[in-house]
């Protein structure tokens, strides 16, 4: 009598094996899958929630001027051409260039802006002072050192004044506050010039005859040439 | 069932006289700490020089701008170059830039600091050092260290996270809008405005020198917006080596006594050069 109750025992325990066993690797996989999802940063749920500007197909196609590391490790930006149809308001255009700037190049070790790092918010004011509001990622992620961020600045800024003319200068924030430093070195508390030939005219606090027009070739600028400005 | 209703009003009077009481006692102590606090933090602004152990008689530093516009005083009559306020970056909390082998920008500039003072000391300088160990002093603090000397510069020392290794650069600051003068005083967050010049000059005597001792460094000095560099009323550089990613750190030492040679060889050719400007009579 007791030998097929053994045997159904055994049996019962061989099949709750097989199911654990090819349960338990799925299980696994969902609480693997579960827990990559919590560490999901608040940087990259802000990226999600972040609305991409969009970009009108009816709207001519232009060539932007996006700068990027030139890759020799010297600190200099190559300016790339990028062709993709470019909004006429200054403020979506600025937008459009700056989020294909934080989208990065081809060859990623030319980056100069985290991959993390998201525009929140763009201004233009009357004067021409403009307000990039950019999230916590560019102030934590840009490697810490006076030329690491100053070739993230020049290349916003050196980007804003080929595409965007009515640009003068540029105030970065950090997560809608102004901040005393980008990573440690650069100061964030002014601003910084962009264009000194734009529409509006310029205050009276902005240094004169500051930046030229940036040349219009793939040679590496070879000096940063962003100049802050300190407002009244 | 009776209720002792007169008992247990009594029993709630005393229980709340004793909350009372110890509300009364918190909200005191609360009141007395705040006041202590107020005073403790008074206190340190008023000499944060006490870690730098200078050679030098040491002026109370101008307090950092805290709420209220700053002012320097009148400056003193300054006699010639004599000093070297020096800054090894970062400190304390602050590591700044890390490399992946666990080198940490904030301890190598202060190896690289004391081999600097040595040099420096050795051309006839008084060296004042803004940290002597693994403190942070803020940004103004330090600023405040140079800007109570007299016939100083000012060097800040930095090691790079990016850059080609084995290259030193110096950095000078981007020109800042010449501001007007209100009773003899400038702005302090424009201290460094009326030394551009001087920086200038300084920069790129040592990265001149520097070039030659380091190949791939630039000629002459870069501008950058050091927010280090903006609220010192002297001539002063950033000086920054690449960098934090070399594999082994003797790399980065081995070029410590040829920055060190540098920047004493480019203070001492600078010091004839000296000459305070007119309009650096303090700042507000």
């Amino acid at each position: 009598m007791t030998t097929p109750w053994i045997r159904w025992v055994v049996g019962v325990l061989c099949v709750a094996v097989l199911v654990g066993a090819i349960y338990f690797p799925i299980l696994r996989r969902r609480l693997q899958l579960a827990a990559k999802l919590q560490q999901q940063t608040a940087e990259q749920a802000r990226r999600e929630l972040t609305q991409a500007v969009p970009i009108n197909p009816g709207e001519p196609r232009v060539k932007a001027k996006l700068f990027w590391a030139s890759g020799n490790g010297d600190g200099t930006l190559l300016d790339s051409t990028v062709e993709f149809p470019l909004s006429s308001d200054p403020v979506l255009r600025s937008k459009q260039v700056l989020n294909t700037l934080l989208a990065g190049p081809v060859d990623a070790d030319l980056r100069t802006l985290p991959p993390d790092a998201v525009l929140l918010a763009f201004y233009l004011l009357p004067n021409g002072t403009a307000i990039a509001d950019f999230s916590e990622a560019l102030a934590t992620a840009t490697p810490s050192g006076i030329q690491s961020e100053q070739l993230a600045v020049d290349s916003i800024t050196k980007t804003l004044e080929a595409n965007v003319p009515r640009v003068q200068r540029l105030k970065i924030l950090i997560h809608g506050q102004e901040v005393e430093t980008l990573a440690g070195h650069l100061d964030l508390t002014g601003t910084f010039l962009v264009n000194t030939s734009g529409v509006p005219a310029a205050p009276a606090t902005a240094p004169s005859g500051d930046k030229p027009a940036a040349p219009a070739t793939d040679k590496p600028a070879q000096t940063p040439t962003t100049k802050p400005s300190r407002e009244h | 069932m009776l209720l002792d209703v007169e008992n247990i009003v009594r029993t709630n009077r005393r229980a709340w006289g004793r909350k009372g009481f110890r509300i009364g006692a918190l909200c005191c102590s609360l009141i007395l700490g705040a006041v202590a606090l107020s005073f403790s933090s008074q206190a340190p602004s008023q000499a944060p020089t006490s870690a730098t152990q200078s050679p030098v008689p040491q002026a109370l530093p101008t307090t950092p701008p805290q709420g209220l516009p700053p002012t320097i005083p009148q400056a003193m009559p300054r006699a010639g170059l004599n000093v070297v306020v020096l800054d090894p970056a970062h400190g304390g909390t602050d590591p700044g830039a890390r490399g992946t082998g666990g080198i940490r920008e904030s301890e190598i500039v202060l190896d690289f600091a004391a081999q600097v003072r040595r040099a420096l000391e050795a051309q006839g300088f008084q060296v004042v050092q803004t940290r002597q160990g693994n403190e942070d002093p803020s940004f103004d603090d330090r600023s405040a260290i140079a800007n109570a000397q007299s016939g100083a510069v000012f060097v800040t020392l930095h090691i790079a996270s990016t850059g080609l290794p084995g290259t030193a650069r110096v950095y000078v600051n981007s020109d800042l809008p010449v501001s007007s003068d209100v009773g003899g005083l400038i702005p302090w967050d424009r201290a460094q405005t009326p030394f551009q010049g001087l920086s200038r000059k300084l920069g790129d005597l040592v990265q001149g020198l520097l070039a030659q001792r380091f190949k791939g460094s630039p000629n002459t000095a870069q501008t950058a917006a050091v927010r280090q560099l903006r609220t010192t009323a002297a001539p002063a550089i950033a000086v920054e080596i690449s960098s934090v990613v070399v594999e082994d750190r003797a790399d980065l030492d081995r070029m410590a006594p040829g920055v060190a040679g540098a920047i004493a060889a480019g203070v001492a050719a600078f010091r004839p050069s000296y000459v305070v400007p007119t309009t650096a009579g303090g700042t507000q």
